[in-house]
């Protein structure tokens, strides 16, 4: 905060009254002018940035001037009159809100006629509002209370007769929150909420004067363009929108400070509690990657950690076709590892082996690698990252020489120009979405490569300056011919390239990307984009100012994943777009972990902090430390683990917090490999997918039950914190070390802040590391070592990890799931905002109401060529397998492609999808699926067999069965 | 494992390299990628098969690149 260190600094006997105060809302923004003023408040002088408000040097100063409409998320507006002051030399009473500073103002903010103004604003307001305090849900927690008791309020000399809204319906359409009229003082906080923290623009103001009122579209809140960010519920001053959690509990009686499980954004939220009963989450505003903002699923889809469906009794049993049997954590992990041990005796070392789980925190991520490979003795560790960003991994290691994007969230203030490839940030990292919104009001441009139109390509003021409706499958053409326009065109920064990266590697691609095969003109024909709409986005990106690229699983999931990841490095380093704020490659990780799992050395090729296991100096300081002996050759990536099941030489897993069995691709595949092993171990909070193939199920923790970190995608590590007594009864990380015991190595951690002692003890990048500095920073993005003690915003500033830059030439190969009469169309799969992954936690809230089944979108043409209607049930077909969806018909999708999501089990989508992989990493080619589309009238075969078979899985584990059902 | 799924997980490394000026360097660059991503059964099974059955299906260069440069 800048006006606060020149206080301190520069007024001493300020210092404890200007102190920052992380709980205080200042009304209004913080300016971030150089230029400093000082002036007098009532009798305190203060000094603060030029564009301060004089509310704000007010509240800095200590003086409370009474507000409503004022709050500091948002831009002041100058509506309620209650901030109302007088200044010397001046006419009239302005607001202070609205007002800025000046040199030598004399200002009071307490005098006769200004408590008059105030009471009689406030008698006003109080005329039209329903006196039931006592019972009302924000009762001790309301603004509008708190000012009628601060200006005095004594009577209301109108009465309540006269014409008035306090029988104004309530609007309880919103499962999460309620929207009561009556209550409502049309202060505009909800409204521009909506407008300037979200983005979305879903709230008005209908009428005028008396008949003014808040309106959420033409009907009611669900019916609306609301998003359920709860933005307008953070913002009102009042009951009028409220969590219904407060309205049934009351107010939370205290709070804990830790970070949401759900995407890659990593927000902060503050756990109001009672007890060790959740009664809201709140978005915090000093989170360093949200600063006070939230989604639906983060602000309100909690109630997943207290579903009844939670297991957490552990299960064993032999065979699958088996009931689990109830059993004691001691005879789990006896019967787990004596199950490990005779499997190893009979099939090999290499015939086990571990995946973890981007929703897995980095302690306990770090201690199943340490289990697999200190006790276990192979390198069989994968993660689920291998099935969305292991192309991140790759791609930028060998390019820019670390895995990881290169920025913070708060850079792409600094952006020019904005490029979105393969990412739907409104849906998937929606708190980062309404950020980089926010600087495309401010003018910034946009570029989006995307097959299908999202949100962004046009929503109230943002419109995509180029949208490049590329074909599933063509992203390499694209970044060559994007390449290629900057090269021949002249537009390389050669002196960065000369200064920063290796000249000859860049020379071959500039040699390669020149060459006429690679123009626009050629392969624009490939993406079925316009030739000179290529060559304009090129230009825009190269000279538009700062440039960023952001993008998500749509170039991280294909064939040539890992290519399309270091042509997005060249590009970045040809325009010299990398090392500053406001430009870089930033990977849109999908879930709250990605990065740190990677981090944490859940690949099989490499130890925590990216070192590869054949690299002997670190082979050994890890046998050190771990007191065994380590292998040094790559294990086997999650296909192949499934592949060599199949085969009959895999025949034990460990998995901690995944669902292979939905989220993987060819589901078909998965479950015969699955049936095919021995014993499927599965740590989960719910009878998952895969736990329906396994003989040991751990019950596992919920975010709200444990202690650890997660590690966001602008490589943020956020505390977690324990904030209820585990169900289960221990955190995730004591499973993993108990189970170690059993297998006779015992960890002997007493809490999960040990792990991350070992981690920064073992861990260049993480040296600095620790739950006492994470506490006094709040978040720290890693590098955090002796030279970067708080952390690295930014990276590669004067030099690239890896030294100099490498350029690597991206020839576009052509998927080889090509369209055939057979399968004449191209299934690509997204997300949806409501729903979350394998839909585990959010199909188990409320978020059902948004999205309660998998639809899937197809163009009008094709859907008219096969007599399909809006509605209708289709069955899709790949050479993998078959599914029955209902349709969608829309024009988001260009003819030949089609779009589903897989958030619910019985859609099957990954049924369809199939084991073609990306060349470098096997990321699973999820993009790109040829199908066929048919009218149908029952469920698919496999939907069919699924039915049955978790109905009677549900009923091995004594649950019931109404989540299975599609009708 | 399916062999065939090693050919074409092979191949399609060869295919990235294809476009390199420099063949001999494109060699190793793809060797060396199987030796630190593949695990070792992977890397016998797929060297077996080029030097002891006839390695059909793998384009020359991935051949080439396994002979020389596979470590076992």
């Amino acid at each position: 905060m800048d006006d606060i260190k020149y206080s301190s600094t520069h007024h001493q006997h300020e210092h404890s009254r200007t102190n920052y105060d992380d709980q205080l809302d200042y009304g209004t923004p913080a300016s971030n002018s150089d230029v400093q003023v000082t002036l007098m408040i009532d009798d305190r002088e203060i000094t603060v940035p030029e564009g301060t408000s004089i509310m704000r040097a007010s509240i800095m100063a200590g003086i409370n001037v009474p507000k409503l409409c004022a709050t500091d998320s948002l831009e002041p507006f100058g509506s309620c009159r209650l901030c109302v002051v007088e200044i010397e030399g001046r006419r009239g009473y302005p607001a202070s809100c609205t007002t800025p500073v000046a040199e030598g103002l004399k200002v009071h903010t307490q005098t006769p006629k200004l408590a008059d103004i105030r009471r009689g604003t406030m008698e006003l307001y109080i005329s039209d509002h329903p006196l039931d305090c006592l019972t009302c849900a924000t009762n001790g927690d309301c603004e509008l209370q708190d000012m009628a008791g601060a200006v005095g309020l004594r009577e209301v000399r109108y009465g309540y007769e006269g014409e008035n809204h306090l029988k104004a319906a309530k609007d309880e359409s919103n499962p999460y929150f309620t929207f009561d009229p009556s209550k409502c003082i049309v202060c505009s906080r909800c409204v521009r909420a909506c407008e300037e923290t979200q983005g979305t623009f879903a709230l008005t103001i209908s009428g005028r004067g008396f008949e003014s009122k808040v309106a959420a579209g033409v009907t009611d809140f669900m019916n609306s363009e609301c998003v359920s960010c709860g933005a307008c519920v953070q913002a009102c001053p009042t009951a009028t929108l409220i969590e219904k959690t407060v309205i049934d509990h009351g107010v939370p009686e205290h709070s804990v400070t830790t970070t949401c499980a759900y995407c890659g954004v990593g927000c902060s939220f503050d756990a109001e509690m009672k007890g060790e009963e959740v009664i809201r989450m709140v978005p915090n505003k000093n989170g360093g990657a949200n600063h006070g903002h939230s989604c639906v699923k983060g602000r309100f889809a909690w109630g997943y950690a207290t579903h009844k469906d939670r297991i957490t009794t552990p299960m064993i049993r032999k065979s699958i076709h088996d009931e689990w049997q109830q059993v004691s954590w001691d005879e789990a992990f006896s019967y787990a590892a004596s199950e490990i041990t005779r499997i190893q005796a009979k099939y090999g070392k290499a015939s086990v082996g571990g995946i973890t789980s981007s929703r897995c925190t980095n302690e306990e991520v770090y201690v199943v690698q340490k289990l697999v490979r200190a006790v276990f003795g192979v390198n069989n560790v994968d993660t689920c990252a291998r099935v969305c960003h292991s192309p991140t991994g790759y791609g930028l290691k060998q390019t820019i020489g670390e895995s990881a994007g290169t920025q913070t969230f708060d850079s792409v203030m600094q952006s020019d120009v904005i490029f979105v490839i393969g990412a739907n940030p409104t849906d998937g990292h929606p708190v980062f979405a309404s950020q980089m919104k926010r600087r495309l009001r401010e003018g910034a441009k946009l570029i989006i490569a995307d097959p299908r139109a999202i949100d962004l390509v046009n929503s109230p003021h943002v419109k995509a300056d180029h949208h490049l409706k590329l074909q599933p499958g063509t992203n390499v053409a694209l970044i060559s011919a994007i390449a290629h326009v900057i090269v021949t065109e002249g537009l390389v920064n050669e002196a960065f390239v000369k200064e920063r990266c290796e000249w000859d590697s860049f020379v071959e691609w500039r040699d390669f990307v020149a060459l006429p095969q690679n123009s626009p003109e050629v392969l624009g024909l490939a993406m079925g984009v316009p030739a000179e709409e290529l060559r304009a986005a090129a230009r825009l990106y190269a000279t538009g100012g700062n440039a960023a690229i952001y993008y998500g699983l749509g170039v991280t999931e294909h064939s040539q994943g890992s290519t399309m990841v270091m042509g997005i490095a060249n590009l970045a380093m040809a325009t010299a777009n990398i090392g500053r704020e406001g430009v870089g490659v930033n990977p849109l990780r999908g879930q709250n972990n990605v990065q740190g799992s990677c981090d944490m050395g859940s690949m099989p090729h490499e130890y925590p902090g990216y070192r590869h296991v054949s690299d002997e100096a670190t082979r050994t300081l890890f046998e050190g430390a771990w007191g065994r002996p380590l292998s040094n050759d790559p294990g086997l990536r999650i296909p192949n683990m499934l592949d060599n099941a199949i085969e009959g030489s895999f025949k034990a897993i460990y998995c901690v917090g995944e669902d292979i069995v939905q989220s993987d691709p060819n589901t078909q595949h998965v479950t015969h490999a699955l049936e095919n092993m021995e014993c499927v171990i599965v740590q989960d909070l719910f009878l998952n997918e895969t736990a329906m193939f396994a003989h040991v199920f751990f019950p596992g923790a919920s975010f709200l039950e444990k202690s650890g970190t997660f590690t966001n995608a602008e490589r943020r590590i956020s505390p977690v914190r324990r904030v209820m007594t585990p169900k289960n009864g221990m955190e995730d990380w004591e499973v993993t070390a108990k189970f170690s015991n059993a297998l006779g190595y015992p960890m002997e951690y007493k809490h999960a802040s040990e792990i991350m002692d070992e981690v920064a003890s073992l861990t260049p990048t993480f040296k600095g590391v620790s739950f006492q500095k994470l506490d006094e920073l709040g978040s720290i993005q890693w590098p955090c070592n002796d030279e970067m003690p708080t952390g690295t915003p930014t990276m590669h500033i004067d030099e690239f990890v890896r030294g100099k830059g490498k350029f690597f030439v991206t020839q576009y190969v052509a998927t080889t799931e090509k369209v055939t009469p057979k399968f004449p169309l191209i299934l690509t799969t997204g997300r949806i905002l409501s729903q979350y992954n394998v839909g585990a936690q959010t199909r188990r809230t409320k978020n059902v109401a948004w999205h309660s089944e998998d639809i899937v979108e197809i163009h009008p043409h094709d859907a008219a060529e096969r007599g399909i209607s809006e509605g209708d049930w289709v069955g899709i077909a790949s050479r993998a397998g078959e599914t029955v969806l209902r349709v969608k018909i829309t024009e988001r999708v260009q003819p030949g492609v089609i779009y589903t999501t897989f958030h619910h089990p019985e859609s099957g989508a990954n049924v369809i999808t199939t084991d073609n992989s990306d060349w470098a990493t096997n990321c699973p080619e999820f993009k790109v699926t040829a199908v066929q589309v048919t009218r149908v009238n029952q469920l698919s075969d496999w939907q069919q067999h699924y039915q049955t078979f978790s109905e009677a899985q549900l009923a091995f584990a004594g649950q019931d069965l109404e989540a299975a059902k599609i009708d | 494992m399916d062999i065939q799924r090693l050919i074409s997980m092979a191949n399609q490394i060869g295919d990235f390299y294809e476009s390199y000026p420099n063949q001999s360097h494109a060699q190793k660059d793809i060797a060396e990628h199987i030796n630190k991503f593949w695990a070792l059964s992977m890397r016998k099974q797929i060297s077996e098969y080029v030097n002891q059955q006839s390695g059909t299906g793998i384009h020359a260069q991935v051949q080439n690149a396994i002979k020389t440069h596979i470590l076992l």
